[in-house]
């Protein structure tokens, strides 16, 4: 969306989409989510977007060390960080030479003309100075910035030295930044204090380049961007895997569970391990293991021994888990794991996201081993599902698989912080050891749930293990036992589909087309599908939570839609357990590229298949 | 490690499924002094856990009457870590093969010692892979002979008790199978000690390795006047390998892993209510 945004704007703007390119060493990120917290405080909604190389630090200035930041503000629901940036920020010629394609024509280009020199421009593989050519002016709207030189002006006073008043860039550009869309500076001067308290000079150099760049970005033309109209109850801006740890931390609480986290560090999940390790909960343990075997054996020996066993991780560590998700699901113990997917096999792309590991979450494992596996849609859902996936595993006595994924776990949105008392109500327990002798695979007959009992217990002494057990916990060599607990396991996994709340559809539920989407695709897909309907262009839309097992009326509902689209970021998972649960077949739409899906790819999509039908 | 004013037999540990062994089995020997040794520490079942991997070994949660776990193919000291990280107040004894212990669960092994947590592992070493009848182990000797190595192992065996000092365990000790009383007391010794206690425990399988006529000739008690803590000289023992010594090659104290866990958590809550306290609190 592009503003005309001149002083005065009667109208204001609905979204505006910036994005922040750098090398990865200028702060990119940080200048990020310091001006994504301004947004958030001063009531726009927003979504973010991090897109950062897999090394620290690349090589100065070259084009693969180039880290990128970009979110989408505005008022209502803001369901992607956008398609293409109205603002881009560019630190350097490399971050010009990646992001420029993708700046919407018409948008607005602020360039650190400071940094265009001659070898900056030869490591970025330009010739010439692109900031000078006419046909780039022609184009976009070029807001000559010299950023450097205006922060070392600014800093002519300050005791630090050259290399480090450098370092003040992103706080100028910041500066200008938040002067050019009307957000005030002292959020970020309060963060700037504590950040630094202990490094008064620092403080005061980040504050006055801050400053300084607010003056210069004044010169330039302002935006108006609408702010939500205040709503009750209270916000905060939350990215997927700070989600997903207070998700956790949420259900210890509600359950009156500690939990144990057995984590090893991996991207992109390695953040949920360390925000848990920094809680000062006495309810929360966690160890960084060895390995990823370790870290699921710890979880799983903790959790029978009354804790709740949690473990984080991404695809190849998931992997490495699969042994002990098998002992979770034959000793039916609660176990609960996210897989932050990233894009694969291997090490893949470390930093960049994929959905791939759908069909691994849902059958990778030997024998008959059926667990049930969940979605989060978007950053804040994340909380929602590891919450509900605690839940279930704890009831039902059964390894849970969450999957999120390298977009959700580090964009932003606004969550609201729910009532204690709401996640109260969600609770369900597990089935109470009844009186008499112990045996540790009776269940509950509503559920299927077998009867938990931690060690420390007198007269409930029991053994469990890999081994196949009868229902006293015996091993047992009985091929009737055998079938029938294998049918159990499978059964008990099952039911849950029977207590699933109704698909909803959003969309237009008349129409011959339903998109069916899973997990981080939902902010596109949902946003395409109001995109088309406000065209005239009719789209259903269905986003599954549960993948496993898929919900029972989802057979029936699709059987209504002649057209069965299914945008997934692999080459049709999803897909493929849809055809074979319909038996008819449905329509990939696939992309590996480690980038989200643009709005406008699902839209393009579903425009071609409706010119194909109109024209069959 | 709790105790009560119970009295326990050895007999109150033994449980109604028979063990599977071989007859003449070392394991026999092993679960008999760990019976002994439950008793002498009058262990209440209730507060008793035997984790186990897989392999003959594997079987013996089945054989002690407590909260047994018989988990993944050399996974033994995660588990047994994270039962102990629930429940610092458990018994907890992690049981195991040379195979599970040394070659498939052999990673967790320096970790688990540099942690030290308060449990015992005893590993039942018959230096062959008896369950999949007979394959050389990392501690059979070069040259065994056996359905993988048809001309000899060409690899050089492990040293156990050198590995557990070399990577800082705080008890470190040798029993055999065929020695039951002095066994069931390093066991206890093992379990008592603050930290973790490893115990190589050479348990000849009748069946695929028969050692009975090789090892006692070779046995040898560990000198009387060993000082336990001297690490360099434990060393020394246990690099000594014309002898089966028997007896505590090291022992020192050190804070456990449960102590160090305590310890952070009352760090972290120093420095603030826990982070989602603090986000709930915004309601009041």
């Amino acid at each position: 969306m592009n503003g005309n945004g001149a002083d005065g704007e009667v109208e204001p703007l609905r979204a505006l989409v910036v994005r922040l390119a750098g090398d990865s060493g200028d702060g990119m990120q940080m200048m990020g989510e310091l001006f994504s917290e301004s947004c958030a405080l001063a009531g726009h909604a927003l979504c973010t977007f991090v897109d950062f190389p897999a090394e620290i630090r690349a090589p100065q200035g070259t084009l693969p060390g180039v880290s990128a930041y970009q979110l989408q503000f505005g008022a209502g629901r803001t369901l992607t960080p956008g398609d293409r940036p109205d603002v881009l920020l560019v630190m350097n010629p490399a971050a010009l030479r990646v992001h420029l394609c993708e700046l919407a024509s018409g948008g607005t280009l602020m360039a650190d003309a400071d940094t265009f020199n001659e070898s900056s421009l030869r490591k970025a593989g330009y010739a010439q100075n692109p900031l000078v050519d006419p046909d780039l002016r022609l184009r976009f709207r070029v807001a000559d910035l010299q950023i450097t030189t205006g922060t070392l002006l600014a800093l002519a006073d300050s005791a630090l030295g050259a290399t480090e008043k450098k370092r003040c860039r992103n706080f100028y550009a910041l500066g200008v930044l938040l002067a050019t869309v009307d957000l005030p500076r002292e959020p970020v001067l309060r963060r700037i204090e504590a950040k630094w308290r202990n490094d008064e000079a620092v403080a005061l150099a980040n504050s006055t380049a801050l400053c300084a760049g607010g003056e210069a970005g004044v010169k330039l033309p302002r935006r108006n961007v609408a702010r939500s109209a205040p709503r009750p109850g209270h916000y905060r801006k939350i990215n997927g895997n700070e989600a997903a740890a207070l998700g956790f931390q949420a259900a210890a609480r509600i359950y009156g569970k500690s939990i144990v986290l057995g984590g090893y560090p991996i991207t992109p999940a390695s953040s949920i391990l360390e925000l848990l390790a920094r809680n000062g909960s006495p309810a929360v343990k966690t160890v960084q293991a060895e390995d990823e075997m370790a870290a699921a054996g710890i979880a799983l020996g903790a959790s029978w021994a009354g804790s709740l066993g949690i473990s984080v991780t991404s695809g190849p560590g998931l992997c490495l888990m699969a042994e002990f998700l098998g002992l979770a699901v034959m000793a039916e113990l609660p176990l609960v794991v996210v897989d932050v997917q990233r894009a694969g096999p291997s090490t893949g792309l470390p930093t960049k996201t994929e959905q791939s590991d759908l069909l691994m979450a849902l059958f990778g494992r030997h024998g008959e081993s059926p667990l049930p596996v969940l979605a989060a849609r978007s950053p804040a859902d994340c909380f929602a599902v590891v919450f509900e996936a605690c839940g279930l595993a704890l009831r039902l006595s059964t390894p849970v698989l969450v999957l999120s994924d390298g977009y959700l776990a580090s964009s932003s949105e606004i969550w609201r912080i729910p009532d204690p008392d709401e996640l109260l109500a969600q609770r369900g327990d597990a089935p109470v050891v009844p009186d008499g002798d112990y045996q540790p695979y009776r269940r509950d007959l509503q559920s299927l749930a077998r009867h938990l009992a931690p060690p420390g217990e007198p007269g409930h002494e029991h053994r469990i293990g890999g081994l196949e057990k009868n229902e006293q916990g015996w091993v047992s060599y009985d091929p009737g036992n055998h079938e029938l607990m294998v049918k159990l396991r499978a059964r008990k996994i099952r039911n849950i589909a029977q207590r699933l709340p109704p698909l909803a559809i959003e969309g237009d539920k008349e129409a011959d087309l339903i998109i069916v989407g899973w997990g981080s695709t939902y902010g596109a897909i949902a946003a395409a599908v109001e995109k088309l309907c406000a065209e005239g262009r009719p789209v259903a839309l269905a986003h599954l939570r549960q993948l496993a097992p898929l919900p029972a009326d989802l057979p029936a509902l699709l059987e209504r839609f002649p057209t069965v689209l299914v945008p997934e970021l692999n080459l049709g998972q999803l897909a493929l357990l849809l055809q074979d649960r319909l038996l008819r077949k449905v329509v990939p739409l696939s992309k590996v590229r480690g980038q989200p899906f643009t709005v406008v790819e699902i839209c393009e999509r579903v425009r071609e298949l409706s010119r194909g039908r109109r024209t069959a | 490690m709790s105790t009560t004013v119970a009295e326990f037999t050895p007999q109150s540990y033994k449980t109604d499924e028979h063990p599977i062994w071989c007859p003449g089995c070392g394991d026999f020997g092993v679960l008999d002094s760990l019976y002994k040794s439950l008793a002498g520490l009058s262990v209440n079942p209730k507060d008793l856990v035997v984790v186990s991997g897989i392999g003959c070994s594997g079987r013996t949660p089945g054989f002690v009457k407590s909260y047994g776990f018989h988990s993944v193919h050399g996974r033994v000291l995660p588990v047994a870590l994270g039962v102990k990280l629930a429940n610092p107040a458990l018994t907890v004894i992690g049981v195991g093969g040379d195979g599970d212990g040394f070659a498939i669960g052999g990673g967790h092994i320096p970790h688990t010692a540099r942690r030290n947590p308060d449990f015992t592992y005893l590993i039942m070493d018959n230096s062959t892979y008896g369950l999949t009848k007979g394959q050389y182990s990392p501690t059979s000797p070069l040259g065994f002979q056996a359905g993988s190595t048809p001309y000899g192992s060409i690899e050089q065996p492990l040293n156990p008790l050198a590995m557990l000092i070399a990577y800082g365990a705080t008890f470190v000790g040798q029993g055999y199978s065929g020695k039951p009383r002095e066994l069931a007391d390093l066991i206890t010794r093992a379990i008592q000690h603050k930290g973790f206690g490893f115990v190589n425990i050479l348990s000849p399988c009748i069946t695929f390795y028969n050692t009975y006529k090789v090892i006692p000739p070779k046995i040898a008690e560990v000198p009387k006047d060993h000082d336990v803590s001297n690490r360099a000289k434990a060393f020394e023992l246990a690099l000594e390998t014309d002898h089966v010594m028997l007896g505590v090659f090291y022992q020192t104290q050190r804070p456990t892993f449960e102590d160090g866990v305590a310890g952070v958590i009352k760090q972290a809550q120093a420095a603030g209510p826990p982070r989602l306290e603090a986000i709930f609190a915004e309601f009041s």
